[in-house]
Parts: C-alpha cells; structure tokens; sequence
C-alpha cells in the first residue's frame, strides 16, 4: 500500500465508520486515529514521492497543501475531542449530530486532500464542490436560526462560485481542445501547463475571470467574501478553524494551478494585476471592518479574510521574493490563526457567550487560555518574533523592489496592516485585561494542540530549517 | 443528414433555453415558475440527447437521462409538493420588479454574446454559438437569484443555472468527466431542496422567504 492510498483512503473508510459508529466519545477519538494516520500518510508522500499519472499529482507546490493540511487537520480534531465533550455536556449537541459532524470531518478532510492532489482539473472541481457540501452541514450544526442562515448564506454564494467556476473550467478545456486533442488529456494540469503556450489567449483570459471569481469567492476574496463571517461564526468552532486554517487554502490553490496555466501562455493577461488588486482590497475592507465587530469569532473570521488578501496580493506581485513570502505566511496564517480559534472554543464556552462586550479579563481568570489568545493575536497581527512578521515583512520588502509604479502598492499594503494591526490592538486590550467578566469557572481544555501551533509560528519567526527554506524558495520558483 | 441541419437543430434547442430562462424572469406565482423550469429541463435533455447524436458520444445520453428524470420529473413535483403542502405563498415575492429585470436580463443575453462570439472565433463551430447561449443561461439563471426573495425561486435560479453549466459541459466535445460532474450537481441540488426540508426553514420562519432569515442579523455584526 502506498501512502498516496492511505492518505486517500483513511478519511473516506473513516467517514463511513464514523456515520455508523453510535458512541461519540469513542467517535472523537477515531476521529483522531483517523487523522494522525493521514497525516503519517502524508509526512510519508515526502519521504518518498509517487509518480503523478493522469489522475493523481504530487510535486512540491501541492506537497506543501497537503503536509499543512493533514497536520492542521489532525490538531484540530485532537482540539475538537475536548470541545465536543462540553457542547455534549451543556446540551447543545445530541449524539446524533455528532455522528453526522464526526463522519462531515473525515469527508471534508477527504475531499480537500483530493482537490489537493488530483491532476485533474475536472476531479479537482468535483471535490472542491463535496469540500463545501460537507462544510455546510457542519455550519449548519447547531439548528439555531443564525446557524441555518449562516448555512444557507453560505450555501447560496459558495453554489454559484462552485458554478462560476466549473464554466472556466469548461473554458479552459475549450481553449485545450484544438492543441491537446479531445478526451481525458485535455483535463490534466500536467499536460496543460506543457502545452499551454499553444493555447488560444482570448480564451484562457476569459476562462481565468471565471475561475477567479468562482474560486475567489472560497478564498474570501472581496468583494465576494459575505458567507465567511457567518460561517465561521455559528458552526462549531473546531470547523471554523479548517475552514480558516485550511478550506481557504485549498480554494488558493486551485486558483494557484491555473494562474500557473496562465502564466505559460506569454500571449494571455497577466494574472498577477488581478489577484493584486482583489487581495489589496480585501486586505483595506476587511482592516476597516474588524473596528466594527462584536463577536469574537467575527473578529478573527475578518481576520481571514484580510490575510487571505495578503495572501493573493503576494502571490500576484509574484517572483522568487513576494512567492516565497506568500507560501510562508499561507503556512504561518494557517498555523496561528487555527490556535487563536482553539482559544477562541474554549472562552466562548467558559463565559457561554461570543459577544466582544461581554468577555473582559481573560489573563486573569483563565492565565492559560488568556495569554494563549495574547500571544496568537499578537502573532496574527504581525509582531515579531512571530513567522507572520517575518512572513509580512518579506512581503514588504518585495514590494519596495518592484520597479516604479507597482512600488507605489507598498504604501496602500502597508496602511493595510496598519489598520488591522489597530483593530486587533483595540480588541485584544479589552478581552485580555482588566477585571474578568462572569464566567470564571476552569476550563477542560487540551491545550497541546494550541501550545504546538503557537510555538511553531514562534520558531518560524526565529529559525527557519534550511531544508525548509530550499523548498519553498523551489516551489516560489516554480510560481513564476 | 446534412451538417448544416446538425447545427440548426442543435442552435434551436440552446435558443429554446435562453427562452424558457427568459420566460422564467416574468413569472409571477411559484407553482407556474416550476413548470416552465421542468420545459427547460426537457429542453435540457434534448439539447444534451442531440448533442450525443451528433458528436456520436453514447455517453452524453446517461446526462440527457439525468437531466429528464431527475430534473424535468422528480425535482419539479417535489417542489410542487413542497408548495402545496407548506403552503407558502404562491406570489413570488422579487426584490427588482419585472421590467427591469427583463431589460437586465436581455443585457446579459447580448453581454454573452459579445463576450463569447469574438473569442471562440477558431472554435468548433457547433460548440461555439452553443458556448454563447449556455453563458446566458447561466447569467440569466444568477439574475433571477438575485432578483428573488423567495427561497424556493432562489433554488429554481440555481438549478437554471446549472442547466446552462451542463449545456456548456455537453457542447464542449469530447469533454471528459461530464457525466460525473452532472451526477455531482445532482446532488448538490438535492441537498439544497433536502436541506430546505430538513433545516425547517418554514418551520422556524413562517415563510421561505430569505429576508425573514436576515433578521435574525440584528445585534450581531
């Protein structure tokens, strides 16, 4: 068996135990194994990589996905463990919903994994689609009638970028036809990108619109992220950080692939001046908006979207510099943001409440979970010694080097962070500090998976691995 | 059979869709909305049936089949269920009024085929007027989604959208994989009909309709 059958494999038999399976405690817990195996599976994609075929690619791009995926996805479920155990507990959740939310994990794991590895571009839509089915239903959890509108909100506007996007996809297959020929060929990104310079511009161009705007919208991207806040703020808060940590990064990807197709073509429009300005404005959008939020979840989901932005901004200044800052601070923003919303699960709970006015004093009557939530917001909003400053910092930089008028977008990047760096401030001081509101009884928190996050991000901003830093300035090559 | 006829027909049957989506944006009650997707779900069928035909690809006719079945027969009495039994009100609640939307949706239908028409200039040529029309039918079908309120018609907006995806999937030759996606739409839109049954949107509002669900916004932001 290879790990490439594991990786697959595990989530999908887990997903249909899980269905089956009646006791949820046990349940969490094969929700666990399930996930440690995959992420073994995929430390062992590294160690020894397969050869990609028509269906299945691996190769340094995508290996990055899947290493960050399965381990946020494992960290996650151990979080979730503890979380479920409390919702249990004050009624919120019967057994029922958690067999369905258990088997919904497995199957959004599954489903992110294959977009992640599939050449197909075709198979890559079909599991983005099952990706945002699954994530529904977990939005949807809790039945209270913010949680249906989040759920259908979501459902609404992540159907018809899902449709958007299969129409450029179909495009892309036009623009393939007459080059590659008819059939499977004409759907794998492997041949494409080889062959793509032969393509017709006028139709690829078109066919990147689609599939940014439909893809774009999954990232978050502004103008299309409406569905996000309500999303991550009424599903349960283990879903809210893979949807942050790890379902925006997928939908990244497939964006990623293309602009890649793109980029062989010398005829076709520069992808670049489009993910720039997208990713500008839902940086400044988003800034402004986190002074306005009054649930904590909301705060951090804004928070998403801004580094989304960030993201897709570097990603389109493109080169080595601004490539290898956008791989980095994807990892770094997965990483911290998915801890913060672990801290996040557990305050909400204590002082059974998500509203900002209502949770004051953390540090002091909950010292662990308090300072947790400090040190992740301090590192999400780009202080040093956090990865993300060193993340936003090169990002800067690569900026500045640009020649003449494109260095002119350091200023409205650097206001950006400003802005949200305030926002985040002004919040932080009054949740972290001064009396602590009701809602002081001990937390029964794991706080490992937190811990592990939070001292990964803080590594990362001292010492990167060699190894590491080769790899990612490869893959920064490899995006042109 | 001459080529020329292969195009016509298959124009035709692409044409009727753009009309039937057209006809959808003036209906005024829901239960006369369903019927007139269920006539372009049969057009569907058709158009997708020929398309098989005449590019000789047996397996299109599975999609044809999906479409007349699941789409023109089962989802249209289901919601016609749905409607009688909840008894929702059969007005169809807009959020724009019908002349403009009518005018906006013969915007789109021209938009798409300025769009279209110049950049599949070297294309098949029975894929590419094809192309333009299936690009309708989905603007057509986003239109009506944003121009309802009612959740039953915002589905119907969806579903006719997708028609115009798997027109356009069909007519790209020798696509791979069509069969599939059409299967996965399926059941992305049975989920959506399923969920509005099972999150008991009537039961907790009263009506379907999406604005009662914003309310439930105040106080939050």
């Amino acid at each position: 068996m290879t790990a490439m059958t594991v990786l697959l494999a595990t989530p999908a038999l887990a997903a249909v135990l899980l269905a089956l399976w009646p006791a949820y405690r046990s349940g969490a817990w094969i929700n666990v194994l399930a996930c440690a195996i995959s992420f073994g599976a995929a430390v062992g994609l590294m160690v020894h990589r397969p050869e990609s075929g028509a269906l299945l690619l691996v190769d340094d791009l995508n290996s990055v996905f899947v290493l960050l995926n399965s381990f946020v996805a494992f960290t996650t479920a151990v979080f979730s463990a503890t979380y479920i155990a409390h919702e249990v507990e004050s009624g919120r959740l019967n057994s029922l919903n958690l067999r369905a939310y258990h088997a919904m994990y497995q199957v959004l794991l599954f489903a992110m994994t294959l977009a992640l590895v599939s050449n197909n571009l075709g198979v890559m839509w079909v599991a983005i689609e099952v990706a945002t089915l699954s994530t529904v239903l977990m939005v949807g959890l809790y039945r209270t009638p913010e949680a249906i509108e989040a759920a259908w909100k979501y459902f609404m506007l992540g159907s018809v970028g899902i449709a958007l996007a299969l129409f450029g996809t179909i495009l892309v297959y036009m623009a393939a036809q007459p080059v590659v020929g008819e059939g499977q060929d004409g759907m794998v990104w492997s041949v494409l990108v080889t062959r793509a310079a032969q393509f017709d511009p006028a139709l690829l161009n078109l066919a990147f619109v689609f599939l940014l705007l439909g893809y774009g919208t999954k990232v978050g991207l502004s103008p299309l992220n409406a569905w996000l806040p309500d999303a991550h703020a009424e599903g349960p808060t283990p879903i809210s950080a893979v949807l942050s940590g790890l379902l925006l990064n997928v939908a990244l990807y497939a964006v990623l692939r293309f602009k890649m197709l793109l980029a062989a073509n010398p005829a076709a429009l520069a992808p670049g001046p489009l993910l720039m300005s997208m990713g500008l404005a839902s940086l400044l959008i988003a800034g402004v908006m986190l002074y306005r939020r009054r649930d904590i979840k909301r705060l951090f989901a804004y928070s998403s979207i801004e580094h989304m932005g960030l993201i897709a901004f570097a990603f389109g200044i493109g080169g080595p510099l601004a490539n290898f800052a956008g791989l980095l601070h994807m990892v770094m923003h997965s990483l911290t943001k998915s801890a913060i919303f672990f801290a996040v699960g557990h305050v909400a709970q204590v002082k059974g409440t998500q509203k900002l006015s209502e949770i004051r004093g953390l540090t002091t009557s909950h010292p662990a979970l308090g300072w947790s939530l400090v040190i992740g917001t301090l590192a999400i909003a780009g202080l040093p010694p956090g990865g993300v400053f060193m993340s936003e910092f090169l990002l800067v930089t690569s900026t500045f080097e640009q020649p003449f008028p494109l260095m002119l977008l350091a200023l409205p990047l650097v206001v950006g962070l400003l802005i949200a760096f305030g926002a985040l401030m002004l919040k932080l001081s009054a949740i972290a500090f001064g009396a602590p509101s009701p809602g002081t009884a001990p937390v029964k928190a794991s706080y490992l998976p937190m811990v592990v996050h939070l001292a990964l991000v803080l590594m990362a901003g001292i010492y990167l691995p060699a190894p590491l830093v080769a790899w990612f300035q490869h893959v920064a090559g490899l995006l042109g | 059979m001459s080529p020329h006829l292969v195009f016509d027909i298959a124009h035709l049957l692409a044409g009727a869709m753009v009309l039937i989506s057209l006809m959808m944006l003036y209906q005024d009650r829901l239960t006369a909305l369903i019927k007139v997707f269920a006539l372009q779900a049969v057009a569907l069928a058709a158009s997708v049936a020929w398309q098989a035909y005449a590019h000789d690809a047996p397996h299109l006719y599975v999609t044809a089949a999906i479409a007349l079945i699941f789409k023109a027969i089962a989802l249209p009495l289901a919601l016609q269920r749905m409607v009688t039994r909840l008894g929702l009100h059969r007005q169809v609640e807009t959020a724009v009024a019908t002349g403009p939307t009518m005018l906006a949706g013969l915007g789109l239908v021209g938009l798409s085929l300025v769009i279209m028409l110049p950049v599949t200039a070297t294309s098949d040529p029975l894929a590419r007027e094809d192309l333009a029309f299936a690009l309708s039918v989905v603007l057509l079908g986003l239109l009506m989604m944003v121009t309802r309120r009612n959740a039953v018609s915002q589905i119907i907006g969806f579903m006719s959208m997708e028609n115009g995806l798997i027109l356009a999937a069909t007519g790209a030759r020798g696509m791979p994989l069509v069969v599939e996606i059409s299967v996965a739409f399926s059941v992305l839109i049975a989920f959506i009909v399923i969920g509005v049954v099972l999150f008991h949107i009537r039961e907790r509002f009263d009506t379907v309709d999406v604005d009662a669900l914003d309310r439930f916004r105040g106080g939050r932001s």
